[in-house]
C-alpha cells in the first residue's frame, strides 16, 4: 500500500491505483478535521518548506493547513523579499533551505517543468503546486475528489472543462487524471483558448458551443480567464467572453438536468462564472476547498514514507 | 496450534463480558462504548449486540476508532487506514475501549492519545477478548479481560469471526 512515485510532479506519472489510494486516504483525512482538535501527530518530525516563486492565496494556505494538520513544521518562501531578487538560483535556494535538514518540498514556480528539474538534483520529496502551464497535481485530485463526493465515483461520469484551457495547468491535470479513472472529458471554450491538436492527444471531445457542453455534462468545471499569462488578445473582450461563455443560473435553468459546477478559484465574477451560478445550490466550489486540505494531507502522508 | 475458546466458549466469553459491564455501568446513560479498528469492532458489535438484547438500543452511544495516526511506529512504513465514526462527544462520559487481543499494550496507547484529541472523559476502562499476559511492552491493563493466555513471542493470538472467516473461533499459533 504504497504510492508507485518518491515525487508528486504531476498526475501524468500516477497510476489509476495511486490515484485510488491518495482518494481513499483523503477521505479518513477529511474525518479528522470533523473532529474538536483537527490534528493529529503523523508527520511530528518531518519538516516542509513551502516554496512559492508566484502568488497564490488558496494553494499556498491549503497545503500550509494540511501540514499543521499533520503537526509537521512549516515554512514559508516567497520569492518577492527573499535573495532571489538578489539573483539566488533556483538550485542554490533550495539546497540552502535542506541544508537545514528540511525533509519535503512543497513548490510553485512559473516555469513548466521546475520541480522535475528539482527532482533530479535534490534528496527531498517534491510536491508540485503548480508548475507554468504544466500541471497542478493535487487541484485535479481534490476536484476528483469533489466529483466522488457529490456523484458517488469517476468512472463513466461526464465532465466538461470550460474555458481557457491553453494556458491552464488544471485543465491538463484534469484531463489526465480524469482519463485515467475512466470520465468521460469534453473540452469547451473559444477555438483560441483550445489547442489544436487536443482532441488526437488526449481523447477528449471538443466543443465550442457552450450549451452543447453543458447539456452533455453532469459536471461542468469552469475556468478562469487568466489574464496575467495572455500577452495576445484571444478574444475581443471580456464582456464578449462572457456573453458566449459565461456561465450563469439562467443558462443552468434552461438545461434539461440539473449539473454540478466547480471552480478551481480565484473567480472572476461576471466573466466566466455569474455569482448566481457560482453561490447557487449546483456549486461545489467551497466544498472543493474544504476538500482541498484533507487531500493535500493525503500526499503529504503518502509521500513522507518511512523513516527508515 | 491450541484452539483456545471455541464457538460455544466465545459466546459464553462474550455474554459474560457484557454482563460484567452492565454490572458496573448500569443505564449505560453516561457511558460510550468505542471499538478499535481493525479487528476489535468484530469484538465489540458483538458485546453491543450483547448488550443491546438486555438494554434499550436506543441507549448504547457505539463508536469506532482507528489509530493508525497515533501509532508510536507510524512513519516506519505505510500503515493501512481504516475509518473512525465518533458521532458523540466523550467529554465527561465513561469510556469503555473495546479490543480483540492486549498484548504490548502500545495499539491501547495509541488509543488514549487518539481519545484526548475527542475530549476529555471521565474515565477510560478497557474490555479485551484475549489478554497475553506478561507480554507487557507499557505500563497498560485491562478492566475486563475475557480470557487471560500465557503465550512467547514468537506465538500468534488468532480471532476468527463468522461475520469474516466463516467460523467463531480463538487459536493460539
Amino acid at each position: 500500500m504504497q504510492l508507485s512515485t518518491k515525487h508528486l510532479l504531476g498526475i501524468r506519472d500516477l497510476q489509476p491505483a495511486d490515484i485510488q489510494l491518495i482518494l481513499d486516504t483523503a477521505t479518513q483525512f477529511k474525518e479528522v478535521l470533523q473532529r474538536p482538535i483537527k490534528k493529529v501527530p503523523t508527520l511530528r518530525d518531518v519538516t516542509i518548506v513551502n516554496l512559492f516563486y508566484e502568488n497564490s492565496t488558496r494553494t499556498r494556505i491549503s497545503f500550509e493547513l494540511a501540514e499543521k494538520r499533520l503537526s509537521a513544521d512549516t515554512i514559508n518562501f516567497t520569492a518577492s523579499g527573499s535573495s532571489a531578487a538578489k539573483g539566488e538560483t533556483l538550485l542554490d535556494t533550495v539546497n540552502n533551505i535542506l541544508s537545514m535538514k528540511v525533509d519535503m518540498v512543497v513548490m510553485r514556480h512559473s516555469a513548466s517543468g521546475a520541480p522535475h528539474f528539482l527532482a533530479k538534483h535534490i534528496p527531498a520529496a517534491i510536491v508540485n503546486a503548480g508548475d507554468g502551464i504544466n500541471e497542478h497535481p493535487t487541484q485535479a485530485l481534490l476536484d476528483a475528489f469533489s466529483i466522488r463526493e457529490k456523484l458517488g465515483g469517476l468512472a463513466g461520469k461526464k465532465v466538461a472543462i470550460i474555458g481557457d484551457i491553453m494556458h491552464s495547468r488544471v485543465a491538463l491535470s484534469n484531463i489526465y487524471l480524469l482519463k485515467k479513472m475512466g470520465a468521460e472529458v469534453t473540452i469547451a471554450g473559444p477555438p483560441t483558448l483550445i489547442p489544436v491538436h487536443i482532441r488526437e492527444a488526449f481523447d477528449v471531445r471538443v466543443e465550442y458551443n457552450l450549451r452543447n457542453a453543458l447539456e452533455w455534462c453532469d459536471v461542468a468545471n469552469v475556468l478562469r480567464i487568466q489574464l496575467e499569462r495572455q500577452n495576445q488578445p484571444l478574444f475581443s473582450s471580456l464582456r464578449e467572453y462572457s456573453l458566449a461563455y459565461g456561465v450563469n443560473k439562467r443558462l443552468l435553468d434552461s438545461l434539461r438536468k440539473d449539473i454540478v459546477i466547480m471552480h478551481p478559484g480565484p473567480i472572476n465574477r461576471g466573466v466566466e462564472l455569474d455569482s448566481d451560478a457560482a453561490d447557487s445550490k449546483q456549486s461545489i466550489i467551497l466544498h472543493q476547498v474544504e476538500n482541498g486540505v484533507a487531500v493535500r494531507m493525503a500526499v503529504l502522508y503518502l509521500l513522507a514514507g518511512g523513516t527508515q | 496450534m491450541k484452539i483456545i475458546l471455541n464457538e460455544q466458549q466465545l459466546a459464553l466469553t462474550i455474554q459474560r463480558l457484557a454482563n460484567q459491564l452492565l454490572e458496573n455501568h448500569l443505564d449505560l446513560a453516561n457511558t460510550v462504548l468505542i471499538g478499535i479498528q481493525p479487528r476489535g469492532i468484530y469484538f465489540s458489535d458483538r458485546i453491543v449486540q450483547q448488550l443491546q438484547s438486555e438494554v434499550a438500543p436506543a441507549a448504547i452511544q457505539y463508536g469506532k476508532l482507528d489509530i493508525t495516526f497515533y501509532r508510536d511506529d507510524v512513519r516506519k512504513g505505510l500503515h493501512e487506514l481504516n475509518q473512525t465514526e465518533i458521532p458523540f462527544s466523550i467529554e465527561n462520559k465513561e469510556v469503555i475501549l473495546i479490543d480483540d487481543v492486549l498484548w504490548t499494550g502500545r495499539t491501547i496507547r495509541a488509543a488514549l492519545d487518539a481519545l484526548l484529541d475527542f475530549g476529555r472523559p471521565a474515565k477510560v476502562e478497557l474490555c479485551v477478548l484475549v489478554d497475553r499476559r506478561y507480554s507487557r511492552q507499557l505500563p497498560i491493563q485491562a478492566d475486563y479481560v475475557g480470557r487471560p493466555i500465557d503465550s512467547i513471542i514468537t506465538q500468534k493470538v488468532k480471532v476468527y469471526w463468522k461475520e469474516k472467516d466463516g467460523k467463531d473461533e480463538v487459536t493460539l499459533l
